[in-house]
C-alpha cells in the first residue's frame, strides 16, 4: 500500500493532524489514518467531564464532544480511518507495517508520516511500591475506563495517589458514582494538576489532598485492604520519613503519578529523542530528525490541554502537506532553543528558518512552581528578543511564549544558532 | 476411578513428571493446591538453567542439574518453549574471589559440566562490555540458559493434559487414607483415590511427605524469599548473558540477567520468610539495586517496568531427596526440590517416573501419544511470528489482527486460544502467563479491561464476576454494590 499521508493514531492529534493536512490540499484519499482502538477518539472517548475546548471552540465541551467534533470533520472530508489497528513497526524512511482485523497484515509506505500515538501511564512497577500485589491497584486511566466506558466500578474506598488531572478527576468521579474517597497523596509540596481542578475535584467534594506524602507499602493478599502512606523529607530527596506513617485501610489505590509519550515505533525508526520530554526531538514544524516523520500530541510531549494537542497537530498537519506538496525544502538555517534557569523542556526544540518562516510559538513547562516572573527568550548576547509576564507558574500549567516570525528571520541574518528560554525573577 | 499415579503439586517438577508419565499408558492426576500451575516457587524466580558447576559433587543435585540442563533444549523445542543458551558468567572482583571460581570450575569438571573456562578481566569485557570496571575475572559457562519457568510448567501441564492426565486446581491435600491397595487424598471437601502418589509439593514437601506417612522423616522445609525487580526491554541488551556474583556464604549472590522475553531482570536477595509472603520490601529493593549495579553500574532503577518476590523451598538437607517411601508403598517424594530445580527438572521428572517402574508401575508407550501442548501442534505467539505467519494467522481468523496488548503485541487470538486451551485460562493472571497480555511496560493498563471483557464473554458472565488471579481478587464491582458497601460503613 502506498499513501501520501499515513498518520499513526487516530485520538485529538491524529485526527487534527489529517484535518489540517487535508485542508491544506492534500486528496483525502491520498490520507490513511490507523487507530489501535475500536473507535476514532483516543483516550477523551473515556473524559466523559467537561473542560475541553474553551480555548479551540469556546465553548465547554465533554471528552467525547470534542473528539466528536474531529471525527465528524474527518468523515466530512472522507478521510479514511482504519480502526482496531496497530502498527507494528515503522522504518526511518517511512515503510511501515501494521495488522487489523479487516485488513490483516499490511506494508505500507507514505511520502509523510504523522507519530500521534498518545501517551501511557506510569506504573507501580516503575515507582516501585513496596508490598504485596493483590488486585485493586489501578492507574487513573484504567479506572476511568471501567468506570466511564464499561460501567463498572473499580473499589468502594479508594486512596489515590498523585495529584495529577486525570487522578484529580477520578477523585470526583468515584465520589459521584458512590464511592468514598479517602484521600489524595501527593509527592511533591505542590500539586501537578490544574488549579481549577484541585478546586472543583477535590475542595468542593472534601477530599484531603496530602501534599508531600506518598504510599510506602501496598497490603492484601487477593484484593487491596489497605494502603501505608507517609510524609516525605524535601531536603533528604523525598523519602518517607520514619514515624510518619498512617495504615490507611482501603480496597482500592489509583496511581496517577504521570504520563509517559508512547514512542516504541518512534525509536524503533532511529529518530533522535529528547530525554526530558520523552518525545522526539523536532522543529517548529514538529518534524523529527527523520525526514517527513512528524510528531505531536502526547506522543511528542505531555499536554494538559486538549486544544493545544489540536493546535500543535494542525502545524504537523500543515506542514507533512506541505512537504507532500514537494515545496522546496530549503536549506534551513537552524536555531535550536536552550532552555535556562526554570525552565524544564522546550517544544519546539529547534526553529529552522526558511524564506516563508512564521510566528513560532515555543511550549515549555516549568520546573517549579514561581510566582511574578518573566518569561525571557534571549539571543547568543543575552538581549531579550521576547519576553511575557507570568503571575504564577506551575510545573502542572503548560506555558507557551510567541517569537515573531520578523525577529526569528532577523536572529537568522545575524548568524545566530541558538537562543534561551528562562525565567526571570521580577521584583515583587 | 482409581488413578495408576497422583502428582501432589504442579509446580516445575510436578508438571514435568506429569508430562513423562503422559508418554506411558497409564492414568495420571495432578492436585494441585493453587488456581494455576506454576503457582509457587516455579512461578517467580531467576528463570536460569544453571549449568550444574555450582553443585556439591556427589550430590543429587549435581547428577539432576548437570543431565537436567543437558536435556533441556530438546524439551523446549518439542513443547514450542523459548530457550535461550545464552551462556553465564560468575565474576569475581579480586583475589579472594577468584579463589572461589577456581573451587567452582573444579566442581563443574568434577560434575561432568562441558565448556568451562575462567576468562581473564579483558576477556569478560569483550563478552560484556557493561561490566564493572571491577570485576577481575569470571568462569563462563557456555551451557547455562535461560527459560520462562512458568511458561515451561503451562507447557509440559498442556502437553500432559492433551494426553489425559488430569488436573486438579484448588486441592490443597489435608488427608491421606490407605485401603485396598490404593490411596484416597482428601482436600476436605472432595477426593482423588490412585494406587501410587508422587510427593512434588514443593514448600509443603516435608509436610506432605509426613501426611502420607513418612512421619519420622527428618527435613525441614524453610520458605525462604527471593526479592526481583523486572527492568524495560530497552534495558535488555545491558548484558549478552546470565552474570552471578561470586557467591559467598549467604547464597549466590544477586544476579544480572536477561529473560527469553527480552527484558532485563535483578535480583534475588534471600530472606526467610512467612509461608506465602511474597511481599516485596523497599530495603529489599535497595538491597538487589545496589547488587546489581556492583555488576553492571548502568543498571538502572528507573527503568524497572515491575518488581515481585518469589518462593524457595530450601530444604535442611540442602540436597534434593528423590526417594521410594520405606513406610509406605507406591509413594515417591521428591522433597527440597529449591534451586536450581528448574535446570533439573527434566532430569527429576525422568528419575521419578524410573523410582514409580522400580515400584511396579509398568510403563508402556502410550498409543496415539502427542508430543505436542495440543493435538495440532504447539499454539504460537503472534508476537513470536515471523511477518507471513502473521498475515496467514489473520487470513485464518481475523481476532489475530485485533492487538489487545499493546506493549508485548498480543491479539484477541492468542487470548482465545489461551482461553480455549487444554487448561484454560480463567483469570487476568492466567491470561498473562500463557499470552503475556499486561506483563509489557504498561503492565495492563490499557489491555486488563479489554482482557476482562473477553474473559467475561467467554465465560457468559458480567465484568465483576472476573478476577485476577481467583479467590478474592475481584477486578471490578456493580455501582450498587459499591453504594451499598459505603452505606454499611458510613
Amino acid at each position: 500500500m502506498r499513501k501520501k499521508l499515513i498518520v499513526i493514531g487516530g485520538g485529538p492529534a491524529g485526527l487534527a493532524a489529517a484535518v489540517a493536512a487535508c485542508d491544506a490540499g492534500i486528496a483525502p484519499s491520498d490520507i490513511l489514518i490507523l487507530e489501535r482502538d475500536r473507535e476514532p477518539g483516543g483516550i477523551l472517548n473515556q473524559c466523559i467531564h467537561t473542560g475541553f475546548g474553551l480555548h479551540r471552540f469556546g465553548e465547554e465541551l465533554s471528552g467525547p464532544e470534542y473528539a466528536g467534533r474531529y471525527v465528524d470533520m474527518v468523515r466530512q472530508r472522507q478521510i479514511k480511518i482504519v480502526t482496531d489497528a496497530m502498527v507494528l513497526s515503522l522504518s526511518e524512511d517511512r515503510h511501515l507495517s501494521f495488522v487489523s482485523p479487516a485488513t490483516g497484515f499490511v506494508r505500507a509506505e507514505a511520502d509523510a508520516v504523522i507519530l500521534a500515538m498518545g501517551c501511557r501511564e506510569r506504573t507501580r512497577g516503575a515507582l516501585s511500591i513496596p508490598g504485596t500485589r493483590p488486585a485493586g491497584v489501578y492507574t487513573a486511566g484504567c479506572a476511568q475506563r471501567y468506570v466511564n466506558m464499561e460501567g463498572y466500578m473499580p473499589g468502594s474506598r479508594v486512596v489515590i495517589l498523585g495529584s495529577g488531572d486525570i487522578g484529580l478527576i477520578m477523585a470526583r468521579r468515584m465520589t459521584l458514582e458512590g464511592a468514598k474517597v479517602l484521600c489524595v497523596c501527593e509527592l511533591m509540596p505542590y500539586s501537578g494538576g490544574l488549579a481549577r481542578n484541585i478546586v472543583q475535584c477535590l475542595n468542593d467534594f472534601d477530599i484531603p489532598l496530602h501534599l508531600s506524602h506518598t504510599v510506602t507499602q501496598i497490603h492484601g493478599k487477593d484484593r487491596v485492604t489497605g494502603v501505608t502512606i507517609a510524609a516525605v523529607d524535601e531536603a533528604n530527596g523525598r523519602r518517607p520519613i520514619p514515624g510518619t506513617e498512617q495504615y490507611i485501610p482501603c480496597d482500592t489505590l489509583l496511581l496517577s503519578v504521570g504520563l509517559i509519550p508512547e514512542n516504541e515505533l518512534t525509536v524503533g525508526a532511529g529518530i533522535h529523542m529528547d530525554p526530558v520530554t520523552g518525545g522526539a526531538d523536532v522543529n517548529q514544524h514538529r518534524e523529527t530528525s527523520a525526514e517527513g516523520i512528524y510528531a505531536c500530541g502526547n506522543a511528542l510531549h505531555v499536554h494538559d490541554l486538549v486544544d493545544y494537542v489540536s493546535e500543535e497537530a494542525e502545524i504537523a498537519g500543515r506542514a507533512a502537506a506541505q512537504r507532500i506538496q514537494a515545496m522546496e525544502k530549503q536549506s534551513a538555517h537552524t536555531i535550536t532553543v536552550k532552555t535556562g534557569f526554570g525552565v524544564r523542556y522546550s517544544v519546539p526544540q529547534r526553529i529552522d528558518v526558511t524564506d516563508g518562516v512564521e510566528d513560532v510559538r515555543l511550549f515549555f513547562r516549568v520546573c517549579d512552581p514561581y510566582k511574578k516572573v518573566r518569561v525571557l527568550v534571549t539571543d547568543e548576547q543575552g538581549n531579550a528578543i521576547a519576553k511575557r509576564a507570568r503571575n504564577a507558574v506551575a510545573p502542572g500549567e503548560m506555558e507557551s511564549i510567541t517569537l515573531r516570525a520578523d525577529a526569528i528571520r532577523m536572529l537568522a541574518d545575524s548568524g545566530c544558532t541558538q537562543i534561551g528560554l528562562c525565567l526571570e525573577q521580577m521584583e515583587v | 476411578m482409581i488413578y495408576d499415579v497422583l502428582i501432589i503439586g504442579a509446580g516445575i517438577t510436578g508438571t514435568m513428571t506429569a508430562r513423562c508419565l503422559a508418554a506411558y499408558d497409564c492414568s495420571v492426576a495432578v492436585a494441585e493446591a493453587g488456581p494455576d500451575v506454576a503457582w509457587e516457587a516455579t512461578r517467580a524466580n531467576s528463570a536460569i538453567i544453571h549449568a550444574g558447576y555450582d553443585c556439591v559433587p556427589g550430590t543429587v543435585k549435581a547428577k539432576m542439574n548437570v543431565r537436567g540442563c543437558a536435556m533441556m533444549e530438546e524439551i523446549c523445542r518439542t513443547l514450542g518453549v523459548s530457550y535461550k543458551k545464552c551462556g553465564s558468567h560468575v565474576v569475581a572482583f579480586g583475589e579472594e574471589d577468584e579463589a572461589t571460581l577456581r573451587e567452582l570450575y573444579d566442581r563443574g569438571i568434577r560434575n561432568g559440566v562441558t565448556g568451562l573456562r575462567i576468562l581473564t578481566r579483558e576477556e569478560l569485557r569483550q563478552m560484556e562490555p557493561n561490566i564493572s570496571e571491577a570485576a577481575t575475572a569470571s568462569l563462563w559457562a557456555p551451557g547455562a540458559g535461560i527459560v520462562c519457568p512458568y511458561g515451561l510448567a503451562i507447557a509440559a501441564a498442556e502437553n500432559a493434559a492433551t494426553n489425559g492426565v488430569d488436573f486438579y486446581f484448588r486441592f490443597a491435600v489435608s488427608g491421606v487414607r490407605e485401603t485396598d491397595g490404593y490411596y484416597t487424598v482428601s482436600n476436605g471437601t472432595d477426593t482423588i483415590c490412585a494406587r501410587r502418589i508422587v510427593n512434588a509439593a514443593g514448600v509443603s514437601s516435608a509436610d506432605v511427605a509426613k501426611m502420607l506417612g513418612d512421619e519420622g522423616l527428618d527435613v525441614q522445609i524453610t520458605p525462604r524469599r527471593g526479592e526481583y525487580i523486572l527492568m524495560d526491554k530497552k534495558c535488555g541488551g545491558t548484558v549478552n548473558s546470565t552474570l552471578f556474583a561470586a557467591p559467598s556464604a549467604k547464597g549466590k549472590g544477586v544476579l544480572v540477567a536477561r529473560t527469553v522475553h527480552g527484558n532485563l531482570l535483578i535480583g534475588p536477595n534471600a530472606n526467610e520468610v512467612e509461608r506465602g509472603d511474597t511481599s516485596v520490601t523497599a530495603a529489599g529493593l535497595a538491597e538487589i539495586t545496589a547488587g546489581a549495579k556492583r555488576l553492571v553500574p548502568s543498571v538502572n532503577p528507573r527503568q524497572s517496568i515491575t518488581n515481585f518476590a518469589g518462593i524457595r523451598a530450601t530444604p535442611s538437607t540442602h540436597d534434593f531427596m528423590l526417594f521410594a517411601s520405606e513406610e509406605k508403598k507406591g509413594i515417591i517424594h521428591a522433597i527440597g526440590v529449591e534451586s536450581p530445580g528448574l535446570a533439573s527438572s527434566p532430569a527429576v521428572a525422568e528419575y521419578i517416573v524410573q523410582l514409580l517402574s522400580e515400584d511396579g508401575l509398568i510403563l508402556r508407550k502410550r498409543e496415539n501419544y502427542i508430543p505436542t501442548r495440543r493435538a495440532e501442534g504447539n499454539p504460537k505467539l503472534f508476537a513470536e511470528m515471523t511477518d507471513e505467519e502473521r498475515a496467514a494467522a489473520i487470513a485464518a481468523d481475523p481476532a489475530y489482527g485485533r492487538i489487545i496488548c499493546r506493549c508485548e503485541t498480543v491479539t484477541e487470538g492468542d487470548l482465545l486460544s489461551a482461553m480455549h486451551s487444554p487448561l484454560p485460562a480463567r483469570d487476568i493472571d492466567m491470561l498473562k502467563r500463557r499470552t503475556r497480555a499486561g506483563m509489557g511496560r504498561c503492565q495492563g493498563g490499557f489491555c486488563s479491561p479489554r482482557a476482562a471483557a473477553l474473559l467475561a464473554a467467554d465465560q457468559g458472565t458480567t465484568l465483576d464476576h472476573i478476577t485476577k488471579s481467583g479467590g478474592g481478587s475481584w477486578l471490578v464491582r456493580k455501582r450498587e454494590d459499591i453504594v451499598r458497601e459505603v452505606e454499611d460503613h458510613a
